[in-house]
C-alpha cells in the first residue's frame, strides 16, 4: 500500500480526473497552433536560416572566416558546443537520476526536458562538425578499418572520447524518450478519428508500436525504462566529465585543474535545469499546463538550481584558491588574469550570473515566483555561456610566450552560427511542442490518486 | 529499549584495550608513525560520523521520506563525532605544539629565507598554512559540526515526542539541515585540504575536498547499513523491510562507484598531464614498493567488488552478500586511508602492520560503545514523524 504524507505538496493541481488529463496533454497536437506559435515559430527559422547560410559560408570558404587566430584557436566554436551539451544535461538527470531517486514530480517535466536535451546535443554536435573544415570526412572520427594503410583515429585524444560518450549520449537518450513516448502516442492515435484523418491515423498508430496497454505492456514498459535508466545514470557522468577532459588533460593553466570532471557535470545540470526553466514556464502557460507543472515543480527545480549553483561556486573559489595555493607561477597568473586582465567583464559575468544571483533562491518567494524564476533562469544561461567563453578564451589570450599575447573579437559568422543554433534549437522545439504529448500523461495519471490535489484533500481528512 | 548483548560488550571493551596497547606499544618504539597511524584511523571514524550528520540533513532537505525508520542509526553514529573531533583537536593541537611532525610545514624556520631549511614553495602559503589560523580552522569546524549535529538530534528527539507528525521539529530540523550542509560544503573541502593535503606540503589538486568527501560517504553508507541489520537482527527495527536495506545497497554501490569516479578524475588528469609539481604525489605512492600493492589493491576492491558483487538486484536484498560487500569496503577504504596520510609522512618507512590493526580495533570498539550508548537513550523505534508513514510502507 502506498502512502503518503500530507506535509507533501499536491503535484497535480485543480481536481482533475484521468480524462482531463487525456484531454489536456492531447490539446495541442489536436488544436490549431495560435498566432505566438507561429510568430515565434517564423523567427526561429529566420535566425535558423541565417545561421545555415553562416555554416555554408563557412564550408565553402574555410574556418579563417571565424575570429580566431593563432594564439586563441578555440572560442566560441567550442564554447557554443559545451554550452549546448551543457544544457543537454538535464534532460537525462530528470529521467533517468529522478527515477531511480523516485521523484514523483519529474513526471511532469521529463518529456520536455528530455527533448531539449536532444535537440541540445543536436546544435552542440554541429560545432565540432563544422570545425572540421571538411565535414564530408565527417565518418574518420570513427575508428572504421580504411585502405589507407595506418590511418587511425587517436585513442589517447580526449575529442575522440567525445564522439563516443556524446553518440552514446544521444542514442540512449533518443531510445529513453522514446519508450515513454509510446504509451502517449497511443494515447493520441485512439483519439485521432480515422475518417476526418487518416493520415494522422496512421502515422501515431506506426509511432506507438501496436501499444495496447495490457499489463504485460506496462510491466515491460517499466523494466525496460528502468534498465534505461540505469544505463543512462552514468551517462549523466561521462558527458561532461569527457567534455571537460578535453580541457583538463592539457598542461594549459586553467584548463588543466582536477575539479573538471564533476565541476563540469554540476556546471551542465544548472545550466540545463535554467534551460529546462526557461521553456517550460513558457510552455506551461502557452498549452495550459498549469496544473501539471505546478509551482512546487518550479520551486523544485529552483533549489536544484540553487544547488548546483552553488557547487559550481565552490568550484570557482576552490580553482581560484588553489592556483594561489599551487606557488605556480603560471597558474597564478591564470586566475589573476582571468579576474582582472582584460577580459575582466566576462569573469565577472559569470560569476554574478552563476553564483550571486542564483542565491537569491534562498528566499521563499523568488523561488516560487514565477516571473523572477524566468528572469533567473535567462542570468543563468548566460553565466553559462561566459563560463565556457572564460575557461576557453581567457585562458589561451595569454600565452606562455608573451609575443603571443592577443584578443579574440568574433566575426558576424561566429555570432551568426551561434544564434543560428539557438532559431534551430526553437524550430525544433516548437515542432514537438504542437506533435507531440508536452508531458507524460501515462505516467502522470499513475501519480494523480496519490498526489492529485483532491485525492490528497480527501486522504489528508481521513 | 536497545541494550548491547554480553558478548559484544565484552568484545567491544576488550577492543578498546587492544587499541590502548598498540598506541602505547607504538609510542614506545615508533612515535612517529604512531601519531600517523592516529590521525588516520580517527580520521576514517571521523569520515564515519560525519557523514551520519550529512545524511541525516540531506534527508530533511531533499523531502526523503524511505529513511525515517531507521534514522537513529545514522544518529547514533553522530554521537562518535564529538569523540573523533577532540583527537582531532589533540593531533592538531600536538602538531602546533611539535609534539608530532605530521606537518612538514610546521616545521620550525621553513618559512623564514635565513634558515636552511627554508623552502620558497611552502613559504608562499604561509597565508593560510600558518600554525594559528590553522588552529582557528580546526577548532572551528569541529564545534560547529557538533553543535549541528546536537541540534539534529534533540530535534529529532523533540519531534518523536511532539506527537501526531511531528511537524513543527521537522520543520525546524529543516533549517538547521540547510545551514549545516552550507557550512559542511566548504568546511569539507577545507578540512581535507588542511588535515590531510598539506601533509604533501607541496601538492595540490582541486578535486581533493570532493574526493574525500565521496570517500566519507562511502564508508557512512556502509555503516548504517550494518548497524541497520544489525538491530534488525536483534529485533529492535520491526519496520525495516527489504525495500529499506535495498535502497541502502543502491547507495552503497553508487558511492563506490562515485568515489571511484573521482579518483578517476584525480589520478587520470594528474597522470595524463604528467607535470612535475602535480605527478610526484601518485610516483611516491606507485613507485615505492610498500605502497604500490595497498594503492592499487585497494582501488580494486573499492570498485571492482560492489560493481560485481553488488550489480544484481537479489545481491542487494541479501543480508550475507550485503554484510561481506560491505566488510570489504570498509577495509578497502581504511587501506586507502593509510595511503592519504602515510607516504607524505613516513615515506619509504612506512608499513600497514599490527599496531595499525590494533589501534583500528581500537577505534571499533569505542564506535560500537559510543553507538550502542547513544541507541539505548531512546526507543529506536520511530513514534511520530512526517515521514514515518511513508517510511513504513515503503516498497520498491
Amino acid at each position: 500500500m502506498h502512502k503518503e504524507s500530507r506535509i507533501r505538496d499536491p503535484l497535480i493541481d485543480g481536481n482533475k480526473t484521468f480524462h482531463d488529463i487525456t484531454v489536456e496533454v492531447a490539446y495541442p497536437v489536436e488544436g490549431k497552433a495560435n498566432k505566438y506559435w507561429w510568430t515565434l515559430f517564423g523567427l526561429s527559422v529566420i535566425l535558423m536560416l541565417w545561421g545555415f547560410g553562416c555554416i555554408a559560408y563557412t564550408i565553402g570558404t574555410g574556418i579563417g572566416v571565424w575570429g580566431l587566430n593563432k594564439t586563441i584557436n578555440w572560442a566560441w566554436d567550442i564554447t557554443n558546443f559545451v554550452w549546448w551539451i551543457g544544457i543537454g544535461h538535464a534532460g537525462t538527470l530528470i529521467s533517468a537520476v529522478l527515477l531511480l531517486f523516485r521523484q514523483k514530480w519529474r513526471m511532469a517535466i521529463n518529456r520536455s526536458a528530455e527533448a531539449m536535451t536532444i535537440f541540445g546535443v543536436i546544435q552542440a554536435g554541429l560545432f565540432p562538425l563544422i570545425h572540421m573544415g571538411r565535414p564530408w570526412l565527417a565518418y574518420w572520427v570513427f575508428p572504421i578499418p580504411n585502405q589507407y594503410g595506418s590511418l587511425w583515429v587517436n585513442f589517447n585524444s580526449p575529442l575522440l572520447w567525445d564522439v563516443f560518450a556524446i553518440s552514446t549520449y544521444l542514442t540512449v537518450s533518443t531510445v529513453f524518450w522514446y519508450i515513454g513516448l509510446i504509451p502517449d502516442f497511443a494515447m493520441i492515435r485512439d483519439r485521432v478519428n480515422e475518417k476526418i484523418n487518416p493520415l494522422k491515423k496512421k502515422l501515431y498508430s506506426l509511432l506507438s508500436f501496436g501499444w495496447s496497454g495490457r499489463a504485460k505492456h506496462w510491466q515491460r514498459f517499466e523494466e525496460v525504462s528502468l534498465v534505461l535508466a540505469g544505463l543512462a545514470t552514468p551517462l549523466v557522468f561521462s558527458v561532461h566529465s569527457i567534455v571537460s577532459m578535453d580541457f583538463a588533460t592539457s598542461v594549459i593553466p586553467g584548463w588543466h585543474t582536477t575539479i573538471f570532471p564533476p565541476y563540469f557535470v554540476l556546471g551542465a545540470l544548472f545550466s540545463g535545469f535554467a534551460m529546462v526553466e526557461t521553456l517550460l514556464i513558457i510552455v506551461r502557460k502557452v498549452v495550459n499546463m498549469e496544473a501539471y507543472i505546478t509551482i512546487k515543480h518550479i520551486e523544485y527545480m529552483n533549489v536544484i538550481i540553487l544547488f548546483t549553483g552553488s557547487m559550481v561556486g565552490i568550484a570557482y573559489i576552490t580553482e581560484l584558491f588553489m592556483a594561489w595555493y599551487s606557488g605556480v607561477e603560471f597558474e597564478q597568473y591564470a586566475f589573476l588574469n582571468r579576474a582582472t586582465g582584460p577580459y575582466w567583464w566576462a569573469y565577472a559575468s559569470m560569476m554574478t550570473c552563476n553564483v550571486v544571483i542564483p542565491q537569491l533562491y534562498w528566499i521563499y518567494k523568488i523561488r516560487t515566483n514565477i516571473i523572477a524564476t524566468f528572469v533567473l533562469s535567462i542570468f543563468v544561461n548566460i553565466g553559462m555561456w561566459f563560463e565556457r567563453f572564460v575557461i576557453i578564451v581567457t585562458s589561451l589570450h595569454r600565452d606562455f610566450l608573451p609575443s603571443s599575447w592577443t584578443m579574440f573579437s568574433p566575426t558576424f559568422v561566429d555570432i551568426g552560427i551561434f544564434l543560428g543554433t539557438i532559431g534551430f534549437f526553437f524550430v525544433l522545439f516548437l515542432m514537438y511542442a504542437r506533435t507531440f504529448p508536452v508531458v507524460a500523461q501515462a505516467e502522470m495519471k499513475t501519480i494523480l490518486k496519490s498526489s492529485g490535489s483532491e485525492f490528497k484533500k480527501i486522504d489528508n481528512e481521513q | 529499549m536497545f541494550q548491547l548483548n554480553k558478548k559484544l560488550h565484552f568484545t567491544s571493551i576488550s577492543m578498546i584495550v587492544i587499541g590502548l596497547l598498540s598506541l602505547v606499544i607504538g609510542f614506545m618504539s615508533d612515535a612517529h608513525s604512531t601519531w600517523t597511524n592516529l590521525l588516520f584511523n580517527n580520521y576514517f571514524f571521523l569520515g564515519i560520523s560525519l557523514f551520519a550528520v550529512v545524511f541525516v540533513a540531506i534527508q530533511y532537505v531533499a523531502e526523503a521520506g524511505w529513511s525515517t525508520v531507521f534514522k537513529r542509526v545514522p544518529e547514533a553514529m553522530m554521537a562518535f563525532l564529538p569523540y573523533a573531533g577532540i583527537i582531532m583537536l589533540f593531533i592538531v593541537i600536538a602538531a602546533v605544539m611539535h609534539w608530532n611532525h605530521i606537518y612538514h610545514w610546521l616545521e620550525p624556520g621553513i618559512m623564514d629565507p635565513n634558515e636552511p631549511n627554508y623552502d620558497k614553495i611552502i613559504a608562499g602559503k604561509e597565508p593560510y598554512l600558518n600554525a594559528p589560523f590553522f588552529l582557528i580552522r580546526s577548532i572551528v569546524y569541529v564545534i560547529i559540526w557538533i553543535y549541528c549535529a546536537r541540534k539534529l538530534r534533540q530535534l529529532s528527539i523533540k519531534g518523536d515526542l511532539e506527537g501526531d507528525i511531528g511537524e513543527r521539529s521537522f520543520f525546524k530540523g529543516l533549517r538547521v539541515s540547510g545551514w549545516f550542509l552550507v557550512f559542511f560544503a566548504v568546511t569539507s573541502c577545507t578540512a581535507a585540504w588542511d588535515w590531510i593535503m598539506s601533509i604533501d606540503t607541496h601538492w595540490f589538486s582541486t578535486l581533493f575536498g570532493w574526493y574525500i568527501f565521496s570517500e566519507w560517504a562511502t564508508i557512512g553508507f556502509t555503516t548504517i547499513l550494518l548497524i541497520a541489520l544489525f538491530l534488525q537482527k536483534t529485533g529492535h527495527l520491526p519496520d525495516l523491510n527489504d525495500s529499506h536495506i535495498h535502497d541502502l545497497g543502491k547507495f552503497i554501490f553508487a558511492f563506490s562507484i562515485v568515489w571511484t569516479y573521482m579518483w578517476f578524475s584525480q589520478f587520470m588528469l594528474i597522470w595524463y598531464a604528467n607535470i612535475p609539481e602535480e605527478v610526484t604525489y601518485f610516483m611516491q605512492r606507485i613507485e615505492q614498493s610498500n605502497y604500490s600493492f595497498l594503492f592499487w589493491f585497494s582501488m580494486v576492491i573499492n570498485f571492482v567488488v560492489p560493481l560485481i558483487m553488488l550489480m544484481s538486484r537479489d545481491a542487494k536484498r541479501n543480508k550475507t552478500i550485503l554484510v561481506i560487500v560491505s566488510t570489504v569496503i570498509l577495509i578497502g577504504h581504511w587501506i586507502n586511508s593509510y595511503l592519504l596520510f602515510a607516504p607524505g609522512t613516513l615515506f619509504e618507512h612506512g608499513h600497514l602492520g599490527l599496531i595499525e590493526v590494533g589501534v583500528f580495533l581500537g577505534f571499533i570498539g569505542l564506535f560500537i560503545q559510543i553507538v550502542s550508548r547513544t541507541l539505548s537513550k531512546t526507543s529506536v523505534e520511530i513514534k511520530s514523524h512526517p515521514y514515518l508513514d511513508e517510511s513504513k510502507h515503503l516498497h520498491t
